[in-house]
């Protein structure tokens, strides 16, 4: 197997060049997703028999949820690749993804205590779900501030790698504690082995809104890595010669 | 959707459902806004930098 593949993802011009090329793309079915599913889930979608139009709010919850936790791994992942084969790339990944995951963690909280208010009858309950959610934004914040403490780029990013690689355990305990503990919160809408237990009318849209997420926190995701390589390569010809075409 | 407020109004759930989607909508926009902002930003500092120097 040829490696040269791998050594060149590490390399940032590279990595520049190709996804100037897709962001364009990757910013219009986004945007069009998005667009769709908030329409279709707002309007179209019929409202729950027993929650009514409070329902709704699982069009922004779920997805948000979901790429709280998609992004902590990817963090872990970026971290395990940082530390193993010392690629700069990584690093950028773990440093630009934090805040989009504690955002899309802050979402998922804020919208999931909204809806609970209608629903459970209250904004917050130390409920197993909702604190392993919480731990999960506190371990956003943790690397975060990992990164802003340490002005050493190197240690910083080996400091942060195994933050991120130890926080993980969180990750099962959020996906299982529904099952674990007795919880208010309802158990998964989508799972690998069964099928969904509301009807096409409500989770398809609901599916169309997970991939919007995904493709906007890969947007924005592709935005802050660029700008940060920007940043890092900034003595770079290359680099140079970007600036002076955007000014 | 024939009648306006009271779709918005959502069954009396619309403020429940109408701030969840506010917010989400904010939280969107500020994650756009560093690096759009700070792209802006540097190409305007290389911009000052070249012009000091006389190139």
């Amino acid at each position: 197997m040829s490696w040269t593949f791998f050594h060149k993802l590490g390399s940032p011009k590279w990595f520049y060049e190709i996804s100037g090329k897709l962001l364009p793309w990757l910013a219009l079915a986004s945007v069009l997703l998005l667009a769709i599913g908030v329409v279709w889930g707002l309007f179209y979608a019929p409202e729950d028999y027993q929650q009514g139009n409070s329902f709704r709010i699982i069009y922004i919850h779920v997805p948000a949820a979901i790429l709280a936790q998609s992004c902590y791994m990817m963090l872990a992942v970026a971290g395990i690749v940082g530390l193993v084969w010392r690629m700069k790339l990584a690093d950028v990944a773990l440093q630009c993804a934090a805040p989009i995951g504690a955002w899309m963690t802050f979402v998922a909280l804020i919208t999931g205590s909204i809806w609970g208010k209608p629903t459970w009858g209250t904004y917050w309950e130390w409920d197993a779900r909702l604190t392993s959610m919480l731990i999960l934004l506190f371990l956003y914040f943790g690397i975060i501030a990992l990164r802003m403490a340490i002005s050493n780029r190197d240690t910083a990013a080996k400091a942060t790698a195994v933050m991120a690689i130890v926080g993980v355990v969180n990750i099962p305990i959020i996906k299982y504690s529904v099952d674990w503990w007795n919880t208010l919160h309802q158990p998964a809408t989508f799972t690998m082995t069964e099928k969904p237990a509301m009807p096409p009318e409500m989770w398809l849209p609901l599916l169309v809104m997970v991939i919007a997420f995904y493709g906007l926190f890969a947007l924005n995701l592709l935005l802050r890595m660029r700008l940060e390589v920007l940043r890092r390569e900034y003595k770079a010809r290359w680099v140079r010669e970007i600036l002076e075409k955007s000014s | 959707m024939s009648n306006l407020p009271d779709v918005l109004a959502m069954g009396g759930h619309g403020v429940y459902v109408w701030s969840a989607y506010g917010i989400t909508a904010t939280v969107l926009i500020l994650l756009f806004l560093p690096p759009i902002l700070g792209k802006r930003r540097l190409v305007q500092a290389e911009a000052r930098r070249r012009r000091r120097e006389g190139m």
